[in-house]
């Protein structure tokens, strides 16, 4: 499985970079691929506010809709336009231009390290 | 635990994700789904379709025997023939969609979708009771590999000596191909040209990389269920639990015409249907071609859209990979079903405009 250690992980399968008090923030390549292609993504609007482990969007592929989890509490900084535009990006590059938001975090307790998640993903 | 198919190492090979369906692990995708969608509709997929049920009616009143058992004209069928068809129960109540093929005068092959293998074996033997026919269980005995797409025939074609041009569509010719014993069918549920193998469980590996070898030249990829479903749902093709259930009969469905009424025998489900056939149905399938780009999935309320009450239900929806829009099938109230009529659906909370369609939503050039 590919996960890159300097990322932190959730069990909800969406990794974040953290630089400052700012995370950049997608989901993993695990849960990309279990996706299938996706065709659509809905994200929260620039300047609101997210609860952690609550939905704050919607990712939909050619056979689902699954709920976007808020990794931690936040402010939502910045939406990627580019995987709006071209969903397509989660599937071919997920740990890169297929991030989807940034969010202005206090904390990241409870966050998984790139070891925690790979065995919480191997046990399904 | 679910049951491999004979071509389960294979698909391994190819990388491919599995699902479970109707106790088979089938392929779902290879890679992919769209690229496999498209490589169908542009070129040829190659399908493994092992976990349908193939069941035999063998005897001198095979004929008589489904004429009772089935709603259509089953005796009509030429031999080398197949033909379209539903068995229901008592009430009209559809038990399942079916393809029936004609091998000989006392030699039908009847493929049920794999969910209700068991309920169509069971409703046949029960109504074989008084007829010298006899019906066998023949799933296990065969594989099923499809290949679909407008390359289909150009690739099939360096395979077998079956002269492919003679082969009409919904006829099916015993023949070879990569130098094994099949039943060859011209049939399929992509909505595109295609063939159907039916061969020994013995045979499969061979032809199946037999067809993939000289299918590459011509585009061809293997081609999981993801990508069957958007397909046969741009062709407006009913999928049993979806658009096909027990408590709809296939007048509802829009298929009223598989009904032979006057078929000459009576049959199982003959009154009931008789007597819905001279009623106007009240709730009938209808395409929906939603605004926006979140597709409708099965399940959701379709709302009128003066009064916000619910006057129907999605049965299957996708974003269309052939279309780029995305597309639904549903059952409405007849006075909101003429192609143009708006109506709404509830998207996950929100409220979705759509517009009534013709169906289906694709066909393919001719």
């Amino acid at each position: 499985m590919n996960l890159p250690a300097d990322l932190l992980y959730t069990k909800d399968h969406e990794w974040l970079r953290i630089e400052g008090d700012v995370a950049t923030v997608g989901i993993t390549e695990f849960a990309s691929e279990a996706l299938g292609d996706v065709v659509y993504v809905d994200l929260p609007d620039a300047g609101s506010a997210v609860t952690a482990g609550e939905p704050c969007g919607e990712i939909e592929s050619t056979k689902s809709v699954s709920d976007l989890y808020a990794p931690t509490d936040g402010e939502v900084l910045e939406v990627n336009d580019a995987v709006v535009q071209e969903p397509g990006l989660v599937n071919t590059d997920p740990f890169g231009a297929g991030w989807l938001l940034r969010l202005r975090v206090a904390s990241t307790d409870g966050l998984l390290d790139a070891d925690a998640y790979a065995q919480l993903a191997e046990q399904g | 635990m679910s049951k491999p198919t004979a071509l389960h190492a294979v698909h391994e090979a190819a990388g491919a994700h599995f699902t479970d369906f109707a106790g088979w692990q089938m392929p779902l995708r290879y890679g992919s789904e769209l690229a496999e969608h498209h490589a169908v509709r542009t070129a040829a997929g190659l399908f493994d379709l092992s976990h349908m049920g193939e069941i035999e009616v063998v005897g001198p009143q095979a004929a008589a025997l489904l004429d009772h058992a089935l709603v259509g004209d089953i005796s009509a069928i030429a031999v080398a023939k197949a033909k379209y068809t539903m068995i229901c129960n008592e009430d009209g109540g559809i038990l399942d969609d079916l393809i029936v093929y004609r091998l000989s005068d006392e030699r039908y092959m009847v493929v049920a979708n794999a969910s209700n293998a068991g309920v169509v074996l069971d409703a046949l033997k029960r109504r074989a009771a008084g007829f010298d026919a006899e019906v066998q269980d023949r799933c296990d005995d065969w594989s099923l590999i499809a290949v679909q797409g407008p390359r289909s025939a150009a690739i099939l074609g360096e395979l077998t000596g079956a002269d492919l041009g003679a082969l009409r569509y919904y006829a099916i010719q015993e023949t070879t191909v990569a130098g094994r014993a099949v039943r060859l069918a011209r049939t399929g549920y992509t909505g595109e040209d295609g063939f159907e193998i039916f061969c020994d469980p013995a045979d499969a590996v061979d032809i199946w990389q037999a067809l993939s070898e000289a299918g590459a030249p011509h585009g061809l990829v293997p081609a999981g269920l993801a990508c069957r479903d958007s397909l046969r749902l741009e062709a407006a093709m009913p999928l049993y639990g979806n658009e096909l259930s027990a408590d709809l009969t296939p007048y509802e469905a829009g298929l009223g015409r598989v009904v032979k009424l006057d078929k000459g025998s009576d049959f199982v489900g003959r009154a009931a249907l008789a007597a819905r056939a001279g009623r106007e149905v009240t709730r009938v399938r209808v395409g929906l071609r939603p605004e926006g780009r979140r597709a409708p999935r099965s399940g959701y309320a379709v709302l009128d859209r003066a009064s916000e009450t619910q006057v129907g239900t999605v049965t299957s929806g996708a974003p269309s990979p052939t279309l780029g829009y995305p597309i639904a099938m549903a059952y409405v109230d007849t006075a909101l079903s003429e192609p143009g009529t708006r109506v709404a659906v509830d998207v996950r909370g929100q409220r979705v405009e759509a517009e009534v369609v013709a169906l289906p939503f694709y066909s393919r050039p001719r």
